[in-house]
């Protein structure tokens, strides 16, 4: 049977999966975002706790996926949660957190010292400084944290089958057991065709709310 | 009015002070301009006034109240604040960048409109092309333009500045020197401008105020601080050329000598050669009876000529306006190889003559009284 075929016969059940996929996938880049860009922004102004963080979330990203999925059965098992979908979002989340939060920390500390100094100068505060200056002239750089944690996610999200997370990686796994083509096939265009579109998707919300001054062009 | 007293800044951990006890007053509609080498304290002070930086003794004043009485937000909101590296927001168009203290102060929507397009013409920008730009759009001069815009948006009385015009280029700081000048001819706020170009300090400058490592060295008008420096580093401060940069602030008007010797272009040109030798002068300005200026006459053109001096009047083409300042004037002198300048009003009449006898007076240097090879002018009126 070809790629064509299977995908034909299995569409509702392929749907299924590419819906189950999304929602871990989107519920763990919420948190990862909600998370990640506040903690970012309050790292730089604590230095000293910013290079420990960044150093533990480059850790983080050293971990084989398989080998974390794994070693979080043990801790999560005690809540009654070792395999399913809530491992899976927590180790996305992990995954995500270091691009999110490196960008986010990198553009908040490159905004140029005059820009903020004029900010406070004219009788800004501190906070506006933040959040009428630094955040709307970072969103560019945190937004391509975000679409690398969104495409990353994606991908290490197919590995989350592994633990019974569900989702488009089931189609890659049972076809290697299996060893049916046409299904890992499937398995591997379907998340690669979501993470090109998520992307994409990302790049239009991006478009939209970065500020036109910012563009090179 | 601001009023520095005995302001001292120490910052932690620093040995020195970075502002060590300067007392200083800046009266109302004045441009104080705090000047000295890098590292002088210069802009220390400065941000002390709008508290970015906290002062560590003595007390600062801004129209009879105590700043530290004051909320720091609320102080700085009412005091402009421009830069040298122009801190406009990228992501706000010139509109939002220019609005952004009167929305911080609550300002209507059509207030704040009516305003920017009020400043923009101000500091001549047409609105309808630069409302909707966004700063990436502007050369430096324009980004400039904005941030002083920006700076005078909520009206405040009082004015820093930080090198506002140190990023512009030649050309373009000197445009941007004399518009602001224009403006605050009209709008006459209390300003201090803080720079390291000694020449920006005479010109912009009705007060300056040099300081050395923290310390006030020497306060007073630009022409002081050129004529009577206070000791040997406010000498080599403003320059081994102070004399000549005092020509910078001197008009024509004030070094030119008055009602000088001169014939008219009806007199005998017998007696008027008999003039001129007796006075060993060997040239002589000639006028009509108005007082217009007609030329020149020598002593080889009068020789045995048989009437009026006029007749065998020189062209003159190289005046000066008495309201030119006197570095130009000198200028013009040096590169014509001029030994004196004929000084004309706009109407034409004969106001004055400037020559080296006159200049080095004023400047206070001796140079030939005998001015070159127009021999001796003096103040003595009409020849004959």
């Amino acid at each position: 049977m070809t790629t064509y075929d299977f995908i034909v016969r299995n569409w509702p059940e392929l749907m299924n999966l590419a819906w189950q996929h999304t929602v871990f996938v989107s519920i763990a880049l919420a948190i990862a975002i909600a998370t990640g860009v506040p903690l970012g922004v309050y790292l730089t102004f604590n230095r000293r706790l910013a290079d420990t963080v960044l150093y533990l979330a480059g850790i983080m990203m050293t971990v084989p996926s398989v080998a974390l999925f794994g070693l979080m059965i043990p801790f999560l098992s005690v809540f009654g949660h070792g395999i399913g979908t809530v491992p899976a979002v927590i180790a996305l989340v992990l995954y995500s957190q270091l691009p999110i939060l490196r960008s986010t920390y990198a553009a908040i500390r490159s905004v140029d010292p005059a820009i903020i100094e004029a900010g406070l100068g004219i009788g800004m505060t501190r906070a506006q400084v933040l959040f009428k200056v630094q955040i709307p002239m970072s969103l560019g750089v945190i937004f391509s944290g975000v679409r690398v944690a969104v495409v990353m996610s994606i991908g290490i999200g197919a590995i989350a089958a592994y633990i019974g997370a569900g989702g488009l990686g089931q189609y890659i796994f049972n076809g290697i057991t299996q060893t049916y083509d046409a299904m890992i096939n499937t398995g591997a265009v379907a998340v690669s065709v979501m993470a090109i579109l998520a992307d994409f998707m990302f790049g239009r919300l991006e478009r939209t709310l970065v500020s036109k001054g910012l563009r090179r062009d | 009015m601001i009023e520095l007293n005995h302001v001292t800044k120490i910052y932690p951990g620093a040995s020195q002070p970075a502002v060590d006890s300067v007392s200083l007053t800046v009266p109302d509609g004045e441009i104080c301009v705090f000047i000295g080498p890098s590292g002088c304290g210069k802009t220390t002070l400065m941000r002390l006034i709008n508290r970015l930086i906290p002062i560590t003794s003595g007390s600062i004043s801004v129209d009879g109240k105590d700043t530290m009485g004051l909320d720091p937000i609320e102080l700085r909101r009412h005091i402009g604040y421009a830069i040298q590296q122009v801190g406009l927001f990228p992501h706000m168009t010139v509109r939002d960048n220019i609005a952004t203290v009167p929305k911080l102060l609550g300002w209507t929507r059509t207030k704040i409109d009516a305003r920017v397009d009020e400043l923009l013409t101000l500091v001549n920008l047409e609105p309808k092309t630069f409302r909707d730009r966004y700063p990436r759009q502007l050369s430096g001069g324009q980004a400039q333009r904005i941030g002083v815009a920006r700076a005078m948006a909520a009206d405040p009385p009082i004015m820093l500045m930080d090198e506002p015009f140190g990023a512009i280029d030649p050309i373009n700081r000197e445009i941007l020197q004399d518009e602001f000048l224009r403006i605050q001819e009209k709008l006459k706020k209390t300003i201090i401008f803080v720079t390291h170009d000694i020449n920006e300090a005479i010109k912009m400058g009705q007060r300056i105020a040099l300081l050395k490592e923290g310390r006030l060295i020497q306060a007073g008008l630009p022409d002081e601080l050129l004529n009577r420096p206070a000791d040997e580093f406010v000498k080599s401060f403003v320059g081994a050329d102070r004399v000549l940069k005092r020509l910078n602030l001197l008009k024509v008007r004030d070094a030119m000598m008055t009602n000088p010797v001169h014939c008219l272009s009806d007199d005998s040109s017998e007696k008027v050669l008999e003039q001129m030798v007796k006075n060993d002068l060997a040239f002589l300005i000639v006028t009509d009876r108005g007082q217009r200026l007609l030329g020149y006459v020598n002593q080889y053109d009068l020789r045995g000529h048989k009437g009026h001096a006029g007749d065998v009047a020189r062209k003159l083409t190289l005046t000066v306006s008495p309201e030119r300042n006197l570095k130009e004037a000198l200028s013009q002198m040096l590169s014509y190889d001029l030994g004196i300048l004929v000084v004309v009003g706009e109407d034409g009449r004969i106001q004055g003559v400037l020559n080296s006898t006159t200049l080095s007076t004023l400047v206070g240097s001796t140079y030939d009284e005998r001015g070159g090879h127009w021999g001796r002018i003096t103040a003595a009126g009409r020849i004959l």
